[in-house]
């Protein structure tokens, strides 16, 4: 199944397809910006730079200064980092958790599965940010990795769910009845035979929890519950609103953070659609 | 359909345990001293014999000197009976007041904008289906503004109607200047007030309905049923409207499980329009560090997604006869 040419043939049909194409090139274009922005860039993004106030874009700024005289385009490189780093880690440990339970779940049915599928609906219906609130109001030190991790085990219901559901499907199929009857054990059964039958939507679920994490962030952030000591593209849009940007009309402070978020989730999910068309539809129809 | 109901309220009640179980868990169970942390927080440096009465004091409010077994009763007891504390940002105002005076505003912001946003959505994505060109400018549209944070989009309307072309006041829920009454002056500050925070999440949430919709009604197109009206010569109408009622039940659901981000949303818009909900009232309990009104908004928002969620669930049995007659347990 997982072949090197099967690879080369969805590589192939991934690069023919244009949403795909765009997808990855903006991904690519933010996080290239996210690393190398530090270094065509020297100020710190918390520091103050510039004492006359906010001011417009320009030759020396870039993308203008804040309130208190800070480089919004360091703000933005730096924003960017966390903001990978949320969608990676917390993405991660979503799609992690959601297919060790939706697995488990979907292959050992019976009990086991209706306890877990209860854990799972209960869990669905708790408003995520609501728990995230309640946790991080008392963690005394916030940080991107410890807000990362905490979104990652609140982001897994829907993930565990779907792929609960494509478990279930695949596990009445002859070539893991015939893995089964060869005694061979679950975990490998799942690792060898059900999971690459269904990377697709594995890739696919990854993607929508790394969006879905990056926009929990931004709003957890938002709300004054961010990283401590360190910048966001949420704690940007935080900042600018609470110091009066809107009044002021200093647009540069708040465009910049939300357009890049808007961009790369708007992205990954455009990439979500071309890879839907790319990868064999089949499985979905199960 | 008593099965399916009983099962869901099951699913809640046990939801609503856990989540007031995480409530009382948090603060006691997590790492340093809430009480010390609190103290520090509120009131900064004092002396060491006031400090004492300080702390004694909240941990009698807390509830902290007697076993932890009895503390969790206690927790639930004073739930039952509606007292959430007192507020630290607005002492002494006990915090259920607090929640109860921001309530209407949310109710005003959220059940227009869900309810218009998924009829307007759903209507709109299956008419988009419809067409290749208008399909090929919607989705897009659609998927953009779905990945737009709801506050973005909040500060652009905000910025654009607010401060670039002055329509409207981007700051409070009425004039500054009026005092609560029923005139009709009034009620026009109300309104104005009003429709910025709510465009902005109906926009977000009318894109990613319009595109559930366009999704499920081209896959239905697809389906044995469909192909077989057509066969028979059906007219085009016919067949659209058979694919939208089947479409129009796994949003219903859709919508049910997604009320969690519109409810966050809501609170982020809020905060950006300083519209006195519960989102504005969050923002000012964290910068006082008011630990009990976030618990109250906690347990607030906790409540009111279960209980949309019921709403739902009613709403899916009036809709899906199968639920009713117990022929499948509905999806979720």
């Amino acid at each position: 199944m997982n072949s090197p040419k099967r690879t080369n043939e969805f590589l192939y049909f991934a690069l023919k397809n244009k949403k795909v194409l765009l997808g990855v090139s903006i991904i690519l274009f933010f996080l290239v910006l996210a690393f190398i922005g530090p270094l065509i860039n020297h100020n710190k993004p918390l520091d103050y730079v510039d004492f006359a106030g906010a001011q417009p874009p320009s030759a020396k700024y870039w993308f203008g200064t804040t309130f208190f005289g800070q480089d919004v385009f360091s703000q933005l490189v730096h924003g960017l980092q966390a903001t990978f780093l949320v969608g990676l880690l917390g993405g991660g440990i979503g799609s992690l958790i959601g297919m060790l339970i939706g697995f488990v779940a979907g292959y050992r049915g019976g009990m086991v599965d209706e306890i877990l599928n209860a854990f799972t609906n209960i869990v669905l219906v708790i408003p995520t940010l609501a728990v995230l609130l309640i946790i991080a109001t008392y963690l005394q030190v916030r940080s991107v990795v410890t807000e990362s991790l905490f979104i990652g085990f609140t982001a897994w219901p829907w993930a565990a769910r779907a792929i609960r559901a494509q478990t279930f499907s695949l596990c009445t199929r002859d070539f893991v009845d015939l893995s089964r009857m060869t005694g061979m054990k679950s975990l490998k059964i799942i690792t060898t035979d059900i999971a690459p039958n269904m990377m697709s939507y594995l890739v696919m679920t990854f993607i929508l929890q790394f969006g879905g994490a990056i926009l929990i962030a931004a709003t957890l952030d938002f709300i004054g519950l961010g990283p401590m000591g360190t910048i966001s593209l949420g704690l940007m849009m935080q900042y600018s609103v609470l110091w009066g940007a809107l009044q002021l009309g200093s647009w540069w402070w708040f465009i910049p953070p939300g357009l890049a978020i808007t961009i790369i989730v708007g992205a990954l999910y455009g990439m979500n659609v071309g890879l839907d068309e790319v990868f064999n539809p089949k499985l979905r129809e199960l | 359909m008593g099965r399916y109901l009983g099962r869901k309220l099951l699913i809640y009640a046990l939801t609503f345990i856990l989540a007031v179980s995480i409530d009382w868990m948090i603060p006691r169970f997590m790492p340093g001293d809430p009480i010390q942390n609190m103290l520090t927080r509120v009131t900064g440096a004092q002396t060491a014999a006031s400090s004492q009465a300080l702390y004694s004091y909240y941990s009698h409010l807390f509830g902290m000197d007697v076993p932890l077994w009895q503390q969790y009763l206690n927790f639930w007891d004073s739930l039952i009976h509606g007292n959430l504390g007192i507020s630290m940002w607005l002492f002494p105002t006990p915090v259920s007041q607090v929640i109860k005076n921001a309530v209407p505003f949310d109710i005003a912001l959220l059940v227009p904008s869900i309810l218009l946003s998924w009829y307007a959505g759903n209507k709109f994505g299956a008419f988009a289906a419809r067409s290749k060109w208008l399909d090929n400018t919607v989705s897009p549209l659609g998927y953009l503004l779905t990945a737009t944070p709801y506050m973005w989009l909040g500060i652009l309307l905000a910025w654009l109607f607010g401060t670039v072309w002055r329509i409207f006041p981007i700051a409070g829920a009425y004039s500054f200047l009026m005092l609560p009454n029923l005139s009709l002056s009034f009620i026009g500050s109300l309104l104005l007030h009003w429709f910025l925070p709510f465009a902005s999440l109906f926009l977000v949430g009318f894109g990613g309905q319009a595109i559930g919709m366009r999704n499920l009604i081209i896959y239905e197109l697809e389906a044995d049923y469909a192909n077989y009206l057509e066969a028979l010569g059906a007219p085009r109408k016919l067949i659209r409207d058979y694919a939208f009622r089947n479409a129009i039940l796994p949003q219903v659901t859709g919508l049910a499980l997604s009320l969690g981000v519109i409810v966050a949303g809501a609170l982020v818009t809020e905060v950006v329009f300083s519209y006195p909900g519960i989102g504005y009232l969050l923002l000012n309990a964290i910068q006082n560090s008011d630990y009990f009104l976030i618990q109250g908004c906690f347990l607030f928002i906790i409540i009111g997604v279960l209980l949309a969620n019921f709403v739902i669930d009613v709403a899916y049995v009036i809709i899906d006869p199968r639920t009713r007659r117990g022929m499948t347990g509905g999806t979720a």
